[in-house]
């Protein structure tokens, strides 16, 4: 693959590269540390282009602007933080439920609330799973290095586009705002998906009436396909509908064209992981903490290796029931009490001997750290 | 404005969503559908053309009976759904229509800000001072002392003047009308959407079944020939004393001002910005 000249980079450019690398031509958004240069990036290339770029008056409006456009055949995209990550939950659960393939960045920092706005955090993991209301699949993936953030960006565009559902990139504030020198994939090597239009003339459209992919074809706004979107659940004309034999086919439906997609969405990358006797299963800036660790440990003979989460939700159950196969311990370091590590324990079901590692000071994990809590379980 | 046959009217209507609509007997919201399809079927617009967009509660059932792109969105946020439809595609017309507590409760802040901004979208508030498919609480539209499902001791807070609030928060054209008059409401939809910029019309509207029953106000037709009573054309209302103007309000356009809409504004920065990047890579 064709890459570009190396370029110093900080992982918030790289989010806003990779969108538009994937073909984003709108986004909306509110300013919110330490997000604020991806809406700042946004605001500076997309009207040179001559595509839509606004600041909406709050969260619930920008991803709401999102919406309007995504229907209107735009490729959108909306970055926040924790704070306005609550606000956007509400139309977020409209996007799942009507369909709308749309990218929301959430650059996480420390929460609850204001919490701590400059200092990093993980702990939107299951709020990105679970955080609207009603029960939904979810895409979210989570990015450690600045190449990660473009390469994650371009697919959480094409996964959004392919499966016509809201895709989060949920980033945190250090891979947000650290500087790193990456070769980014020349223009022409970046894979871009786009969404599957109406094949029948309009009088025989049925918008949500889908073939063997259960994922419905669904025509821009002002395209000639006149029909109804709605919040509300909806037969295949799109009309609201309360009827149990239309209601319970709306739903398998809807986490159908997502599950059936398992094998190919959960993405993980392993590091050293072949021979390895412990092993981290670890994710965004502590996966960075972990491989370190992995390196200095292996220096000094320790059979240490680690499991890179790149998809948080679905959750990668079968790459982490590998990877905790056979091994004598598996540390989950994180940023919150035990939001992954939950997870984790899940899919081990008491095979393997899991540890959570968590840390809410407002730093980050270091490699030290991981090593000396291994010698204190010892 | 030519009266308008029943056929062009029934041209824009959805054919293949069932009727009866959801609506109660006696509500004006099928008045305001009537008069929106009239205007519509006189503008001259494609209905490939138009998308209405919609909140949430009895207004917010009303796009799906219309024959164009229709979206009914979250509560309130009917305005921050269109402000991207409108950006995405400058070519389309964009309607919103909204009920009082979508519009200036929960979605206040979308519709002050969409004033500010002046972006092309036509929006219709209609105003039946309550909340009305939740079963009869109050909004920030019911009258002082009136009775409501969350104030069984009478209301205690001041109401807005939605027409006077958008008019300050900068809309380009502002009209009063109600369900009562009717040809009115078809002049004054039209006049929304040919005009250009951020434009609000008022529709006036009963709710007989909650806001009218928990104040006594009488049957639908009662609470209708209230609007013929109070409401009073905006000619004659100039002419009004103070004291006279007691109890009513104006009908008719309040406020038709040329100003630069946002689409305006948004190309010729895009082409700055286009001219910026050429010069800088030649």
């Amino acid at each position: 693959m064709a890459r570009q000249r190396a370029r110093l980079l900080q992982g918030n450019e790289a989010i806003s590269l990779g969108a538009l690398a994937a073909g984003c031509n709108f986004f909306a958004g509110y300013p919110i540390t330490p997000a604020s240069e991806i809406t700042e990036i946004m605001s500076r290339e997309l009207p040179a282009l001559g595509h839509p770029f606004i600041q909406m008056e709050d969260e619930i409006a920008s991803l709401g602007a999102c919406i309007g456009a995504s229907l209107a055949g735009k490729k959108a995209m909306t970055a926040t933080s924790g704070p306005g990550f609550s606000l956007m939950q509400e139309n977020l659960g409209y996007a799942a439920i009507a369909e709308v393939p749309l990218v929301l960045v959430n650059v996480m920092r420390g929460g609850p609330s204001t919490g701590l706005p400059t200092n990093v955090a993980q702990g939107d993991v299951q709020q990105a799973r679970w955080g609207t209301h009603g029960d939904h699949p979810a895409i979210v993936l989570c990015p450690a290095t600045v190449g990660q953030c473009f390469d994650l960006a371009v697919l959480a565009f094409n996964w959004a586009e392919r499966f016509r559902t809201p895709v989060i990139l949920l980033s945190d504030e250090v891979v947000a705002h650290m500087r790193e020198k990456v070769a980014l994939p020349a223009p022409e090597d970046v894979e871009v998906i786009e969404r599957r239009q109406p094949t029948v003339p309009p009088d025989w459209y049925v918008p949500y009436k889908t073939d063997g992919s259960l994922i419905p074809r669904l025509a821009s706004l002002g395209q000639g396909y006149r029909y109804h979107v709605t919040g509300l659940v909806h037969d295949e004309r799109g009309f609201p509908t309360r009827r149990p034999d239309e209601v319970e086919p709306f739903y398998a439906r809807l986490f159908g064209k997502i599950s059936r997609h398992f094998s190919d969405l959960e993405r993980v990358r392993a590091f050293e992981l072949e021979d390895a006797e412990v092993v981290f299963i670890a994710y965004g800036c502590t996966a960075r903490a972990a491989q370190a660790a992995v390196r200095i440990g292996r220096e000094k003979g320790l059979k240490l290796g680690m499991l890179q989460l790149l998809t948080l939700w679905p959750f990668p159950r079968r790459p982490v029931e590998e990877a905790l196969s056979g091994r004598r311990l598996a540390l989950v370091p994180e940023l919150n009490m035990g939001q992954i590590s939950r997870e984790v324990k899940r899919v081990n079901n008491g095979r393997t001997q899991v540890l959570r590692h968590g840390k809410m000071d407002g730093n980050m994990i270091t490699p030290d750290e991981l090593l000396n809590r291994l010698r204190e379980v010892k | 404005m030519p009266p308008v046959h029943r056929s062009v009217v029934y041209g824009w209507l959805r054919h293949d969503k069932k009727f009866p609509h959801v609506w109660c007997p006696g509500c004006g919201l099928g008045i305001l559908l009537g008069s929106l399809l009239r205007a519509l079927s006189q503008s001259g617009l494609d209905k490939n053309q138009v998308v209405l967009v919609s909140g949430i509660g009895c207004s917010g059932r009303l796009p799906v009976y219309v024959d164009v792109g229709s979206v009914h969105t979250t509560h309130g946020r009917a305005l921050t759904f269109a402000t991207g439809i409108k950006l995405a595609k400058p070519e389309l017309t964009v309607i919103t229509v909204m009920g009082d507590g979508d519009a200036t409760a929960i979605g206040g802040n979308h519709l002050i800000h969409a004033a500010r901004r002046n972006l092309d979208i036509k929006t219709v508030i209609i105003n039946n001072q309550t909340y009305g498919m939740t079963g009869g609480q109050y909004s920030p539209t019911t009258p002082l002392g009136a009775k409501a499902t969350t104030a069984p001791y009478g209301h205690i807070e001041p109401s807005f003047d939605i027409s006077a609030l958008s008019a300050t928060a900068g809309a380009s054209f502002v009209a009063r009308s109600t369900v009562y008059h009717v040809t009115q409401l078809d002049q004054l939809l039209g006049q929304l959407i040919a005009k250009p910029g951020f434009g609000v019309v008022e529709v006036l509207s009963p709710c007989h079944t909650n806001f009218g029953r928990q104040n006594r106000l009488g049957s639908q037709i009662d609470m209708m020939l209230e609007f013929k009573k109070r409401g009073v054309r905006m000619e004659r209302w100039q002419k009004l004393a103070p004291g006279e103007r007691q109890g009513r309000y104006p009908l008719g356009v309040l406020v038709d001002r040329q100003q630069q809409s946002f689409d305006d504004s948004y190309q010729a920065m895009a082409e700055r910005a286009a001219a910026l990047r050429r010069e800088k890579q030649p």
